[in-house]
Order: structure tokens, then C-alpha cells, then sequence
């Protein structure tokens, strides 16, 4: 009866507006992950019925189906919808969907934030969509070489679409890269150190931070084409001082660590899975996670093996071809290892266990002729092939795809707290696996025999037609699994009759509620020992849903939970979340309104749409201040802990921390395309260079430095019950200093539409002009603060936010004068 | 290669069904030593093993490819555009989608673009080499003896790329010097 009336209670707090209308005020991480797998299925689907029309297309030769307009869209849409719109979201929802509960812990760290990338990964997939229906989609192959995606040889709308779409879309991948990142590290049970963390939370930990650091050199290769594009910047044209191997190396500066981005997370899924299908625990988890973070390294080291063929110098050559086959190692590593957890235990031949072997078959192939592909000679004869095409699907398909049908089939029980009903998940199974080997082996074999990728058609005289036609047969068989799986999970979901909890007798938290999963995962929280805390008190769930673990006493309203110190896991502080609002998808929706701007060139819109969405951030943040201090809150078990606004080290710095350092790899890459274009691009040095002077550099680096002392200063003065305005106006001084010295050397730099020098010192300048703004917004709001009585030596959170981003504008913004102005004084 | 990577498949297809034979004993307990056998001895030892062989083979191999200088080595240039290529000689007119070549002589291609980013690809004879605007890529190739070999545009072009080839005519001594007169097509 006590759990009862404790659920009843936090339901009320923790629950959706019912109904459809729920979705879109919901913040819930249950209902947002679930929402992100759909919406991710769906595109899934869209990018499956496009590599039908492919196969087709390919299925004969001299085919008329498609001519080669229509079918370069296809193929793009293809590529891009199955990397931006169906893994990368489908690790965000699946993620978002389980980490708060196997963590123990009631939601993510920033709930409206995961609702806001929710919605742009809408927004800006929709973008997509709609540029498909009109036959207006992309047409330069998904990774968008210049000059052939420049102004001069596609003017059209087509790659504008891709450029601004997917940096939309990739706006959610950055949000769920840093909450996730900050829930993993702040947002456990008490009690779960990091060596006590399930498995698939490091690996989400370290796809996050890849996220993190592999996606802004995407980002800004996007911003500068569509500059490019847009305003005639040249980045990328040879002529005028820039190069497209520029965008090339950004592209997979991205592209290979994306590969592992990808497959990680489903490398967690099985490390998760494997151990509970063979009724064991996982062998030699510190190795697995060690080769986790060695593949995260690694890939940052290896994305020139996908430029083998444009004139590498020799040396480079066989260094990245040293560090392609070094990352088979930790691979290796984690291969065996699961091979050793299938030795130490007892394997039952279940559904998910089948995709498992799916996966096994299939990756061991993939990594195996990805090895072939990193010995250059090979390499220079099968590039462009369809040999590389089918090596990566192999890759993605074995490595990501597989291991997801395990994870649905592993847990939609907990999911939809219903069992399955008509056994089609074996059938599927068989159909997806034949299908898919007849497809790519036979792709394999065409592209050894020389079938170019990316063609539309070829000639009877080729001698290509058999090996094609068995290849789409393959894909059609392979769809009809497919089909069959989205039936067996419908029939589940809706029709199925009600099952047990925890059905597959795992170990993890997530297991220990009941399903499907309340709104507010756990009514208390357990206080964690092992690794699987499930397996060693079975009688767990009962236990904390009468009340038995941590915040027994719910409290107000209070969307309530608890953050721990990262690495020993000891309680840290008490964190109320926000509840249920429309200020995320109306956020979202301005911000879409900023990136359509640019694409339909209307831009003496863009400013007012960035104005919008700084006023709809200025009130996110608003609504959480308080007038009154709240007092140490107890948790239980005779502990206290104080509140999140009393800290220094609040959600939001840690969230501004790995915010910060994603905007670094942003900047960074930036500062690597100038020394890139400076040293490699023909027509260098420039014509003229920027006349140095030492006054501006001089205010730009005082400015830089008072910005960060001053906030410092207004930090301390608030903690010891004093004044803060006058140090933040001297912070807002700074500020205003090293937008002064950017706006002076833009003022009398070249017209950048002149030589790719006067457009990076453009792009520089408007960077550290947006974050010196960005900071003056941010103290402006502070001292806001302050002046309302929402500050005080207890609510102290927003300081050391604020002081962050200020250190982070001396940095940059010193930096950015160094380079405007030191070449002119040494050259 | 092929041979190795059956092999490898293989041995593992053997490890993961042999997992589930029936009435084994579970290897259970002594973790420690399923740590040594399976990640210290496969995981590490095995991988570095054969990764380490192949790239010395790779690297090996890829040395032998490179230009050397010498005094028999001929420069040609190539220079491709949507969707064309234009192939240019010491002392002699330039021609259109067919690149000559003699037999027997090494020949050094100056890949270059005017447009958009192509690969210029004569499978029998090397691997492929990117046109990219603004830079010259050499790429060295050798014809054993004359006849006539396919090239294909390796790298996506756009709606021209379907049907983007040349050919290439490797000629005897006399057929060359001939050739260079301006005396052949």
C-alpha cells in the first residue's frame, strides 16, 4: 500500500500531459528516447526504401528507371539519411531512453535540452525530407566533395540543403552528446563509482565525448562551404588561394571517427547483452573498456586513410596506414573478449542472441577486408569501387545494425512490459542475414571486377549483369525481413499479452522497476555496490519502490534526484529538474526559422530569428533562478547534501565545460584549416597582407585579460555576501575590449571575397565578435540576476558559469588577434 | 590476402560455435586465466601478430610502386574535366580521351584538373590518382608490351560520371618515335 501511494504521488509530479499533446511539452527522457527511436525507425525506413530504388536501379543494366539527375539524389539521401538521420539518433534515443535508469538515477541531466535537440533533429531532417519530395535533394554523394558541391558546379539549391539541414540536425547530436556526457559523470546512484558503472555507460561516455570532438570538424567544413556558397568566400576554390582537399580532410576529420561513433554504442549493446545471453558476467571489463577508449584515440588518428589516392607524401602514406590496421587491435581485443564471455558461460541460442551472431559473422568480415582496404597498393586499385561500398556496409550493417535488432528484440519487453506473441522474430532473422550476404558479397565481387560506385548504369558488355541482379535480389530479401521485424514489434507493442519483469534475468538497474518504465524510473534511489546490483539482491525493485532507497519523502513539486562526485561515486548535491514545457520546441522552431533564412537567402530575416532564440535561451535560464535560499536537503540514510544552486560546480558549468570543449575542436579545426591553406593551397602567401598594429592587439589582449580577472572577481564578491555588479562591469569591459579589437582588423582587413586569407581572418573575426556578444549577454543576464535579488552567497551557481565562458573568449579571442596580426608583423 | 582473411573467418566461426557444443563444461571460475587465454593471447598477441606482417608486406609493396628517377622514364601530362580527358606530350600535338604511352618504358603521369575533382584510374596497369584543382599528382605506370588497356574517372563527377572513360595505347619503339612525329593519331 506504501508503494502505491508513493507511486501515485510521483507520478502526479513526473508525469506527460496526456495524450499526443504530451509530446510536445514532455521532457521526460522515457518519452523523449522513445520519441527519438521512432522518429529514427522512421528515416530508417525512408533510407531503406531509397537503397531499394538504388537496387533497382542497378538490377539490369542500360536501365532506364532513373536517369543519373534522380539517381545521384538517391544515393545521397541514401548515405546521408542512414548516417545523420538513422544511427547517430538512434544511439541518442537508446542512450537517453537507458542510461538514467541503468545509472540509477530519475532522468538526464538536462531534460529540456534533450526535448530541444529532440525537436531540431525534426526540424531538420523534415528539411530533408521535404528537399526529396521535390526532387531537389542533395546530388553530390553523402560526403560532398568541393568544388564539385561549390557555387560554380551546383549552383542550385540542392547541396544548400545538406549544408544547413544537416548542421541543423546536428545541433541535437552536440545537445545529446553533452548531456549525456555530464549525466554520466555527475548523474549516478550513490554508491557507483566508474568502476561500478554498467558497460554500456562507458561506451556511451566515450561516444560522447567523440561526439563531442569528431563532430565540429563536420560543423565548420558546413559553415564554410555554405559561406562559399552563399557569399562567394573562397575556401575552397583553388584560384582564388583555397583547396578542396581542405574539406577533405575536415570531412573525415570527422567522417572515420563517425565510423566508430557508430559503432561503439552497439558494441556496448553487446558487451550488455552477450554476458545475460550466456548466463555470465563479461569477461575482462577493464580491458574492454580500455580498448573503448584506445579505439576513441585511435580514430582521431586515421581519417587521412580515406585520402590515400590524392597525392599524400609518401611518409604520411605509411604512417596512416600503420595507424588503420593498429585500430583492428582494441578491436580485436573486444572480439575475443566477447568470444571468451560465450567460453566462460553457457550461451542460449535466444532472439537477441541471433542478431548477436549476425553481428559476429558479419563484422569479422567487415573488419576483415577493412584491414585489406588500409594496405595502400590494395587500396589504390579498389577505391571508389563498389568493393569499399560493400566493406561498409558490411562494417555498419554487422557492426551497428545487427547488434540494434538484438538490442530491440532485448528491450522491448521493458519497453512495452509485454512478451512476444507470434514468433516471427526467427523467421526475420533468417531473411535479414541471407538478404543482406547475397547483396554484399555479390558487391564485393563486382567491385573487384571494376564497377565504379556511384554509377547509374553500366553496359551488358561489362559482364556485370548476373553478379547485379543476384545483388538486388539480395536487398529485396533483405527489406522483407525488415518488414517482417516492424510487424513482430507492432504486434508486441499493441497486441501482445502482458510479461514478467526482468524476463531475461539480467543484472542491471534498469530491470529493477517495473515495466513499462513509471515516469519517474525509481521512487527512491538504491545505493549501489556492483556492477550488477540486480543479480546480487534480486529482491531489489520491491525494496525501493516501498520507499527503502535514497529522497524517500518527495517533496512539493519537486522533480527531485541526485548527483554524485564522478569518480568515487559519495552523494554530491540535490538537483529539481524543470518540468514540462513548450519552450523547447518553440525554441527549436526559432531556431529553425534561423537556418531557413539561409537557405532561402532571406537574410535580413537572420538577424531577428538569432534574436529570438537569444531571448527564449535568456528565459530558459531565468525560470530557474529562486528568490530564497533552500536549505541543505536530507536524502536519506542520515545524509545531507546542499542544493544545486550552492555549489561551484553547478549542471551547467559541467554542461558549459564539455559544451566549451566541443566549441574548442570547433575553433581548433578552424585554426588548423589556416595553418593547412597557409602551408598546402596553391596561391599562397596572399597578395596582401593585414597592416599589424600593436594598439588594437594591445586593447584586443587587455580586454581578454580584465574579462577573465573581473569575473573572477565578481565570483568571489558574491560568495563573501559583496557586491558583484562593479566587477561584472568591468568583465563586460573586457568583453566589449576584444570585440573593439575584432571589429578593427575586420574594418581594414581585405574584402574576404578576395583571397582565402581575407575569408578565414572574416571567419575569425566573427567568431570572437559572437562570443565576446555571447558574453556580454551572459554577464548582462547575471547582473540582471543580481539586481532582481536572485543572486546571493546560497545561489551562487551562475558565477562560475559565467566566469567559464569568459576564460574561454580570453583564450580564443587572444588567439584570434595572434593570428590576425602576427603574420603581417613577421612577414 | 584473401587466403589469410578466409582463414582468420574461419577460425573464429570455429571459437563461437564451439562455445555452444553441447555438455561442455562452462570454463566458469578461473577468470584469470580466460583474461590471459582470450584477450592477452587473441585479443593482443594474435592481432598484432598478423596486423604487423601485413603491413610490412603492404609497405613493402607500395615501395616498389613509387616513381624513381631514370633516364628512360617518359612524362605525359592528363589533364581531366567534366567529363574529358585531354592527354599532353613533349614535343606533340595533345590528344583527346586516348593517352599513348610506349611499351616497355616507365612513364610518369601528371595528374591535373581544370574543374571538379576526378581520379584517373588504368586498372591493369596502377592503382588510381586524384585530379585535384590546383595540384599536380604524378603517378607512375609501366605496359609490359603494346596493346590497348581501358581507363576509368574513379571519383564521382556528377551526371557525366556514368560513362567517363578513356583508353590507353601502349606502342613499340618504332610505333612511339612514330607516334611523336605527329605521324599516328
Amino acid at each position: 500500500m506504501n508503494a502505491l501511494r508513493q507511486h501515485r504521488r510521483l507520478d502526479r509530479i513526473w508525469a506527460s500531459a496526456p495524450g499526443f499533446r504530451g509530446w510536445f511539452s514532455t521532457v521526460n527522457h522515457t518519452d523523449l528516447g522513445r520519441m527519438f527511436l521512432v522518429t529514427a525507425f522512421t528515416f530508417f525506413l525512408i533510407g531503406g526504401l531509397l537503397a531499394m530504388l538504388i537496387r533497382a536501379q542497378l538490377a539490369t543494366p542500360d536501365s532506364a528507371f532513373a536517369g543519373p539527375e534522380i539517381y545521384n539524389q538517391i544515393f545521397t539521401m541514401h548515405g546521408t539519411i542512414m548516417m545523420f538521420l538513422f544511427a547517430i539518433p538512434t544511439f541518442e534515443g537508446m542512450a537517453i531512453y537507458l542510461l538514467p535508469k541503468m545509472l540509477g538515477t530519475r532522468d538526464l541531466a538536462f531534460p529540456r535540452l534533450t526535448a530541444y535537440g529532440f525537436w531540431c533533429y525534426v526540424f531538420g531532417g523534415t528539411m530533408l525530407l521535404v528537399s526529396l519530395l521535390f526532387g531537389i535533394a542533395p546530388d553530390g554523394g553523402w560526403f560532398m566533395y568541393p568544388p564539385l558541391t561549390g557555387p560554380i558546379y551546383s549552383p542550385g539549391i540542392n547541396t544548400d540543403f545538406w549544408l544547413i539541414g544537416i548542421t541543423f540536425v546536428e545541433i541535437s547530436a552536440i545537445a545529446a552528446a553533452v548531456e549525456l556526457t555530464v549525466s554520466i559523470l555527475k548523474y549516478r546512484a550513490p554508491g557507483m563509482s566508474l568502476d561500478k558503472m554498467p558497460i554500456f555507460a562507458w561506451y556511451a561516455l566515450v561516444t560522447a565525448l567523440m561526439i563531442l570532438t569528431g563532430f565540429p570538424p563536420l560543423i565548420l567544413g558546413s559553415v564554410l562551404l555554405e559561406v562559399e556558397r552563399a557569399f562567394g568566400l573562397p575556401f575552397f576554390q583553388a584560384d582564388l588561394g583555397g583547396d578542396s582537399l581542405l574539406w577533405q580532410h575536415l570531412f573525415w576529420l570527422f567522417g572515420h571517427p563517425e565510423v566508430y561513433i557508430i559503432f561503439l554504442p552497439a558494441a556496448g549493446v553487446i558487451s550488455t547483452i552477450l554476458p545475460v545471453m550466456c548466463r555470465t558476467t563479461l569477461l575482462g571489463y577493464g580491458w574492454i573498456v580500455a580498448s573503448a577508449v584506445a579505439l576513441a584515440f585511435l580514430s582521431f588518428g586515421l581519417w587521412v586513410h580515406h585520402m590515400f589516392t590524392t597525392g599524400i607524401p609518401h611518409m604520411g602514406l605509411a604512417f596512416f596506414s600503420a595507424a588503420s590496421t593498429l585500430v583492428a587491435v582494441p578491436t580485436g581485443v573486444q572480439v575475443f573478449a566477447w568470444i571468451g564471455t560465450m567460453w566462460k558461460g553457457r550461451p542460449e541460442l535466444r532472439l537477441p542472441m541471433l542478431h548477436l551472431l549476425g553481428f559476429f559473422i558479419t563484422f569479422v568480415i567487415g573488419g576483415l577486408t577493412g584491414v585489406m582496404v588500409a594496405v595502400v597498393p590494395f587500396d589504390w586499385q579498389v577505391h571508389d569501387t563498389a568493393f569499399v561500398t560493400a566493406h561498409l556496409h558490411y562494417v555498419l550493417f554487422g557492426g551497428f545494425v545487427f547488434p540494434i535488432l538484438a538490442a530491440i528484440y532485448y528491450w522491448l519487453p521493458h519497453m512495452s512490459g509485454r512478451k512476444r506473441f507470434f514468433r516471427l522474430g526467427g523467421i526475420a532473422f533468417a531473411l535479414i542475414f541471407v538478404g543482406f550476404h547475397v547483396t554484399f558479397l555479390a558487391m564485393h565481387w563486382v567491385g573487384l571486377l571494376g564497377q565504379r560506385r556511384r554509377i547509374s548504369t553500366y553496359e551488358v558488355e561489362d559482364g556485370w549483369t548476373l553478379i547485379n541482379f543476384i545483388s538486388s535480389i539480395g536487398g529485396f530479401i533483405t527489406a522483407i525481413g525488415i518488414a517482417i521485424v516492424i510487424i513482430d514489434v507492432i504486434i508486441q507493442v499493441f497486441a501482445a499479452t502482458r510479461g514478467e519483469r526482468n524476463p531475461w534475468r539480467a543484472g542491471t538497474l534498469e530491470w529493477a522497476m517495473m515495466t513499462p518504465p513509471p515516469s519517474y524510473n525509481f521512487a527512491t534511489l538504491p545505493h549501489v555496490t556492483s556492477r550488477e546490483p540486480l543479480a546480487e539482491d534480486p529482491g531489489l525493485a520491491t525494496r525501493l519502490a516501498r520507499g527503502e532507497g535514497y529522497l524517500p519523502a518527495p517533496e512539493e513539486d519537486w522533480r527531485e534526484t541526485l548527483t554524485v562526485e564522478p569518480a568515487t561515486g559519495r552523494p554530491d548535491f540535490h538537483v529539481i529538474y524543470p518540468a514540462n514545457t513548450h519552450l523547447p520546441i518553440v525554441m527549436a522552431a526559432v531556431t529553425g526559422t534561423f537556418f531557413l533564412s539561409l537557405l532561402l537567402k532571406v537574410y535580413w530575416f537572420t538577424p531577428f530569428a538569432l534574436a529570438g532564440v537569444a531571448l527564449l535561451a535568456l528565459r530558459w535560464v531565468w525560470v530557474l533562478g529562486r528568490r530564497e535560499d533552500l536549505p541543505p536537503r536530507a536524502i536519506g540514510r542520515g545524509l545531507e547534501v546542499p542544493t544545486a544552486a550552492a555549489v561551484d560546480r553547478p549542471p551547467g558549468w559541467w554542461g558549459s565545460l564539455f559544451l566549451l570543449i566541443a566549441n574548442a575542436t570547433f575553433f581548433g579545426s578552424l585554426i588548423f584549416g589556416y595553418a593547412f591553406l597557409w602551408t598546402v593551397a596553391p596561391g599562397w602567401p596572399p597578395p596582401a597582407l593585414l597592416a599589424p598594429s600593436l594598439v588594437e592587439l594591445a586593447i584586443g589582449l587587455g580586454g581578454a585579460a580584465l574579462g577573465t580577472v573581473a569575473a573572477r572577481l565578481a565570483t568571489r564578491a558574491n560568495r563573501k555576501g559583496g557586491a558583484p555588479l562593479p566587477a561584472l562591469a568591468g568583465a563586460g569591459l573586457g568583453a566589449a575590449m576584444v570585440a573593439g579589437a575584432c571589429i578593427a582588423f575586420l574594418l581594414r582587413a581585405p574584402p574576404p571575397a578576395e583571397h582565402a586569407y581575407s575569408a578565414t581572418l572574416f571567419i575569425l573575426g566573427g567568431y570572437g565578435l559572437f562570443h565576446a556578444g555571447l558574453a556580454l549577454l551572459m554577464l548582462g543576464f547575471v547582473s540582471a540576476q543580481t539586481v532582481r535579488g536572485y543572486t546571493s552567497p546560497g545561489r551562487r551557481a551562475v558565477f562560475p558559469i559565467v566566469s567559464l565562458w569568459l576564460d574561454y573568449l580570453a583564450l580564443t579571442g587572444a588567439a584570434i588577434l595572434l593570428a590576425a596580426h602576427l603574420p603581417g608583423m613577421l612577414g | 590476402m584473401l587466403a589469410g582473411a578466409t582463414a582468420i573467418f574461419a577460425m573464429v566461426a570455429i571459437l563461437i560455435t564451439l562455445a555452444f557444443r553441447r555438455g561442455r563444461r562452462a570454463e566458469g571460475k578461473d577468470e584469470a586465466r580466460s583474461v590471459r587465454v582470450w584477450i592477452l593471447g587473441l585479443g593482443l598477441g594474435f592481432s598484432m601478430t598478423i596486423l604487423a606482417a601485413l603491413l610490412g608486406f603492404g609497405l613493402f609493396i607500395g615501395e616498389r610502386l613509387l616513381p624513381r628517377g631514370g633516364e628512360e622514364v617518359v612524362t605525359v601530362g592528363a589533364e581531366g574535366r567534366q567529363w574529358a580527358w585531354t592527354f599532353r606530350y613533349e614535343g606533340r600535338a595533345p590528344t583527346e580521351d586516348v593517352l599513348h604511352i610506349p611499351a616497355g618504358r616507365p612513364v610518369d603521369v601528371a595528374v591535373t584538373t581544370t574543374d571538379v575533382i576526378h581520379s584517373f584510374w588504368i586498372p591493369r596497369l596502377a592503382g588510381k590518382l586524384d585530379a585535384i584543382p590546383g595540384h599536380t599528382n604524378i603517378l607512375r605506370i609501366e605496359a609490359d608490351s603494346p596493346g590497348t588497356f581501358a581507363g576509368l574517372s574513379a571519383e564521382y563527377s556528377g551526371p557525366g560520371y556514368d560513362s567517363f572513360s578513356f583508353s590507353v595505347v601502349a606502342h613499340g619503339p618504332a610505333e612511339w618515335d612514330a607516334f611523336l612525329a605527329g605521324q599516328t593519331e
